[in-house]
């Protein structure tokens, strides 16, 4: 680092300075150097005598490590923010920015962040063993992922009601489907209650009648999100009845849950999308299936009259046939029956004998001697009489 | 399927599916044809009335002391 600042020159031998800084020039000049000269960094050290003023709220510690110390002061609103105090010796990571207080010219590091190396290091360990007993159990494998509902009626939500997740998932699902019925499940997503929270609202989602269900909240820090890590809820989210979405936090962060659910998206309104189909593309595959049917059955239609009019066509062929067979019959009958008609025969010159009743007169008994008769020809009547002594 | 239940919106597009397959089908008779044409209007109807459905809705599940469930709308 280079410094450019107003030294004036040294003191000639035996004489007096001609330029004297006063001790507030001198630490406003320092002051500038150490505030301006860093940017904010990461320190490794251990902690040791913390002070936190019951007044103001604000945290007093040193960092030390084998070979120095430096003063460290964090304010009370990223104190606040700290999730434990840290023990006398604890190994911490501090993230903040060198300071100088110029009024005492006190060199200090001001702390914004403090994470306790020990309890990383056991919630790492504690995510590894809660992923190998979910593992162990087959929760993972993709043979358990249950495919979405193409079409769900009714989803349940599992969030907070208080964040911006639920907005965006309600959002976007109206937006693809303004039918769909959504039934939020209220529920901590962070905090101490949020595990226990979580597990019985994905209980309750078993006792709802919903298609899917999806789980998740917005984004935040790591500690945040923890408990979507937390081997009670994934538990939980397994054993929910319904095909399930996580949505934890943004794209990059990955959580346990999002590995367990059968569906993971990539943020809340990434999980309406996913959940949903979009309506307007719906809408149109029903036009297209409306005018298959139209067309189905007009082709039906079509093949039919066609069928029909070649049927028309033989049977038309088929009725000549028979019609001509028909009349060909009934010449032959008339003349069948022309040929017997007694009429005939008469004109043939027989001659009928009728009795004066009309009875036939058949055989020569019938002839007895004077009796008068008929003697029917073809063109008349002509009377007659057996003559006495035949 | 044939559950006592109003069909679901998926079920009675898939049963519209199988209509228009049949339908596009060589070989069915007319009134088969025309039964499957009613039919297909009937639940071509039915869907796009639930799609035109606008009901969108949210309700809080709430559990009270006694664990009996409640629905609460909710305005977002």
């Amino acid at each position: 680092m280079t410094l450019s600042l107003p030294f004036g020159p040294e003191p000639g031998a035996g004489g007096l300075p001609d330029d004297v800084w006063s001790v507030g020039e001198l630490n406003v000049a320092a002051k500038a150097v150490v505030e301006q000269g860093f940017a904010p960094m990461w320190v490794r050290g251990e902690v040791s005598g913390l002070k936190v003023y019951q007044q103001s709220g604000h945290w007093y510690f040193d960092l030390r490590d084998e070979s120095a110390k430096v003063r460290c002061t964090m304010w009370k609103a990223h104190a606040q923010r700290v999730p434990e105090r840290p023990a006398e010796g604890a190994e911490v990571f501090a993230y903040g920015k060198p300071s100088f207080y110029e009024a005492k010219g006190e060199f200090s590091f001001a702390v914004q962040r403090l994470l306790l190396s020990s309890r990383l290091g056991l919630q790492q360990q504690e995510l590894e063993r809660v992923k190998r007993a979910l593992a162990a159990d087959g929760l993972f494998d993709v043979a358990r992922k249950r495919p979405l509902p193409p079409y769900p009626a009714t989803i349940a939500l599992v969030t907070s009601p208080h964040g911006a997740a639920l907005h965006d998932m309600a959002r976007v699902a109206r937006e693809r489907w303004p039918a769909i019925r959504l039934l939020l499940v209220p529920t901590r997503v962070q905090g101490a209650e949020a595990a226990a929270e979580l597990v019985h609202a994905l209980q309750l989602v078993n006792e709802l009648d919903c298609d899917c269900c999806i789980v998740g909240r917005g984004g935040g820090s790591r500690d945040d999100l923890a408990v979507f890590n937390d081997e009670r809820v994934c538990r939980a989210l397994a054993a929910v009845r319904v095909p399930t979405i996580a949505a934890v936090g943004h794209e990059t962060d990955v959580s346990l849950a999002d590995l367990i659910a059968d569906v993971r998206a990539a943020t809340p309104s990434n999980a309406a999308e996913l959940a949903l189909p979009d309506h307007l593309e719906v809408a149109a595959a029903m036009d297209a299936v409306a005018m298959r049917l139209a067309g189905g059955l007009t082709r039906h239609t079509r093949v039919l009259r066609e069928r029909l009019e070649r049927t028309g066509d033989r049977i038309e062929g088929a009725m000549q046939e028979v019609m001509a067979a028909q009349r060909f019959t009934l010449e032959r009958v008339a003349a069948q029956l022309d040929a017997l008609s007694p009429l005939r025969v008469l004109e043939r010159g027989f001659a009928i004998p009728q009795a004066s009743g009309g009875a036939l007169l058949k055989g020569r008994a019938a002839f007895s001697p004077g009796l008068r008769f008929d003697l029917r020809l073809a063109d008349g009547v002509v009377p007659a009489r057996v003559e006495e002594g035949a | 399927m044939s559950t006592g239940k109003e069909p679901t919106l998926g079920e009675e597009l898939k049963a519209l599916e199988d209509i228009v397959r049949r339908l596009e089908a060589d070989g069915t008779d007319l009134d088969v044809a025309l039964k499957l044409f009613e039919e297909g209007v009937a639940r071509l109807r039915r869907a796009r009335a639930r799609l035109a459905d606008a009901e969108h809705a949210v309700q809080a599940v709430l559990q009270d002391a006694d664990g009996t469930l409640r629905m609460q709308d909710v305005d977002l």
